[in-house]
């Protein structure tokens, strides 16, 4: 499954290496990424000072909503959405699908989000990201997870949080426990660190490095119900080095105004007053699902492994 | 004196330029406020959305002191994002985008390309030497006025991009295409915090 770029490369160049794709990221941190379903509100996205979209076939509040199967979006609809912004656009691929990845790459996408809001197309195995040029982000609810993503060329980590549910709880868990994992493994010896990697189930060097640096070799951005200013400002005081928010921008009373407010908060995440006043007279926040009212089947979180 | 850098703290890798700073021998600090910036000796404008940070520095009152300090001679360093908004003119940017100025030169927003166009190559830098160069959705100097001094272009000779501008510099403001701050090579931070000590 080759995935390199049609474009011939002039001698001396390197397309696609980790620290082009790993750099994309960094450069996306302190921002915010909107998912968007139609150039529109692409627009409206960069209008409000979003870093990035994330294009998808239906945000994750309707797929609860209205089930059957989640996919890629359509290709006219991407390509409208590249045309309508000149901001990088993202999009999402079904977790092991390789193809829907490659279309993504042909199109000219910057960033594939191999994400578990999409129906799973693989239940063993996630996207061979080396193979591509085109970098990938994806979920991760504990250290393990984001570091078996990395092993397998994942070059952005976001936290899966519970996507769709306007709830923050589990972006919250999941942030909590990533950062809490990096902290003990800080304080192990190198022996030590070899039992560490068996438990996390990813490789000792990753492990080694992550202890060493005390953060993640990628960029760390938090998802998943986040819906308010707030919300972002919390994510960003737990470790979180930027946000994705879905459905809360979209499902809102407001969407160009609570989009701008959210990428203030993101921004001012220490200032309580800033987030205050960015807080003020948005309307209606998206309607919440409380988390244990979810039945097993709708947990996105727990698809990937 | 140990001369204090700020580095625009709105969005972007802002991080990698306060290591960068710091491991060059001087001090480093994060700016996202107007009376934070009174206080630096110099600014470096990271690497980012430019879209963005434009937006957020009329936000949140930066654009005129800014503009203002660049104007009266502060030593300004832009990587990528950052040379965008120094620059005097820009192509394929949004029409509401606001231009920080310090640089007489036209500059083409993600020249290069898309993100699975970005690419690293070697390349030489006047003042500086060989540097690895990591060009990210990368813009490029189109147009440069009489007082700008062109320090790098991209090498080859079959490459479409070949002799395209990607680092200058006009007094006291330095701005490159690339990212030296992911590379971990300091040798650019520290060419820029030789500026500042002089200036």
């Amino acid at each position: 499954m080759s995935a390199s770029s049609s474009e011939q490369v002039p001698a001396g160049q390197e397309l696609g290496t980790a620290r082009v794709k790993r750099g994309m990221a960094e450069m996306l941190k302190g921002g915010v990424i909107m998912d968007v379903v139609t150039p529109e509100q692409a627009k409206i996205a960069e209008d409000a000072g979003a870093v990035a979209v994330m294009a998808l076939e239906r945000v994750p509040a309707d797929i609860r909503a209205q089930g059957g199967v989640a996919r890629m979006s359509d290709p006219d609809m991407i390509q409208g959405i590249i045309e309508a912004v000149s901001i990088p656009v993202m999009a999402k691929a079904r977790i092991g699908h390789f193809v829907e990845a490659q279309v993504l790459q042909s199109l000219g996408v910057d960033y594939v989000d191999e994400s578990e809001v999409l129906t799973p197309a693989d239940e063993a195995h996630h996207i061979d990201k080396w193979a591509f040029t085109v970098p990938f982000v994806c979920g991760a609810t504990n250290l393990g997870e984001a570091l078996r993503r990395i092993s397998e060329g994942a070059a952005m980590i976001r936290s899966k949080g519970e996507a769709g549910t306007g709830n923050v709880v589990e972006a919250t868990r999941h942030m909590r426990a990533m950062r809490s994992e990096i902290k003990r493994l800080g304080t192990l010896d190198e022996a030590e660190l070899f039992i560490a990697a068996k438990e996390l189930r990813a490789p000792v060097q990753l492990v080694a490095e992550v202890a060493a640096a005390g953060k993640l070799p990628v960029t760390l951005f938090t998802a998943g119900g986040i819906a308010t200013p707030a919300d972002a400002a919390m994510m960003m005081q737990l470790g979180a080095e930027g946000v994705f928010v879905g459905s809360g921008i979209f499902k809102s009373g407001d969407p160009a105004q609570r989009a701008a407010a959210i990428v203030k908060a993101t921004t001012m995440f220490d200032d309580a007053d800033v987030i205050a006043k960015v807080s003020r007279g948005l309307g209606e926040a998206m309607v919440g699902i409380d988390i244990p009212d979810l039945p097993d089947a709708q947990r996105y979180a727990q698809r990937g492994w | 004196m140990v001369p204090t850098i700020g580095v625009l703290a709105l969005q972007g890798d802002v991080r990698e330029h306060l290591a960068a700073l710091s491991a060059a021998g001087v001090g480093a600090v994060p700016v996202r406020r107007p009376a934070e910036l009174a206080a630096v000796d110099g600014i470096v404008l990271p690497g980012g959305e430019s879209t963005t940070i434009s937006k957020l520095l009329g936000i949140f009152e930066l654009l005129d002191p800014l503009r203002a300090r660049i104007a009266d001679g502060l030593p300004a360093y832009g990587s990528c994002a950052g040379m965008i908004l120094l620059a005097g003119e820009v192509l394929d940017g949004r029409p509401d985008q606001e231009q920080l100025g310090g640089l007489d030169v036209v500059v083409r927003r993600n020249a290069f390309g898309r993100q699975v166009d970005s690419f690293e190559t070697d390349l030489d830098m006047t003042g500086v030497g060989s540097v690895r160069a990591v060009f990210i959705r990368a813009p490029w100097v189109e147009k440069t006025g009489a007082d700008v001094e062109v320090l790098a272009t991209v090498p080859g000779d079959a490459a479409q991009a070949a002799g395209r501008v990607v680092a200058v510099r006009q007094g006291n403001v330095l701005a490159t295409s690339f990212h030296p701050e992911i590379t971990g090579d300091l040798r650019v931070h520290a060419y820029f915090a030789d500026l500042v000590r002089s200036a």
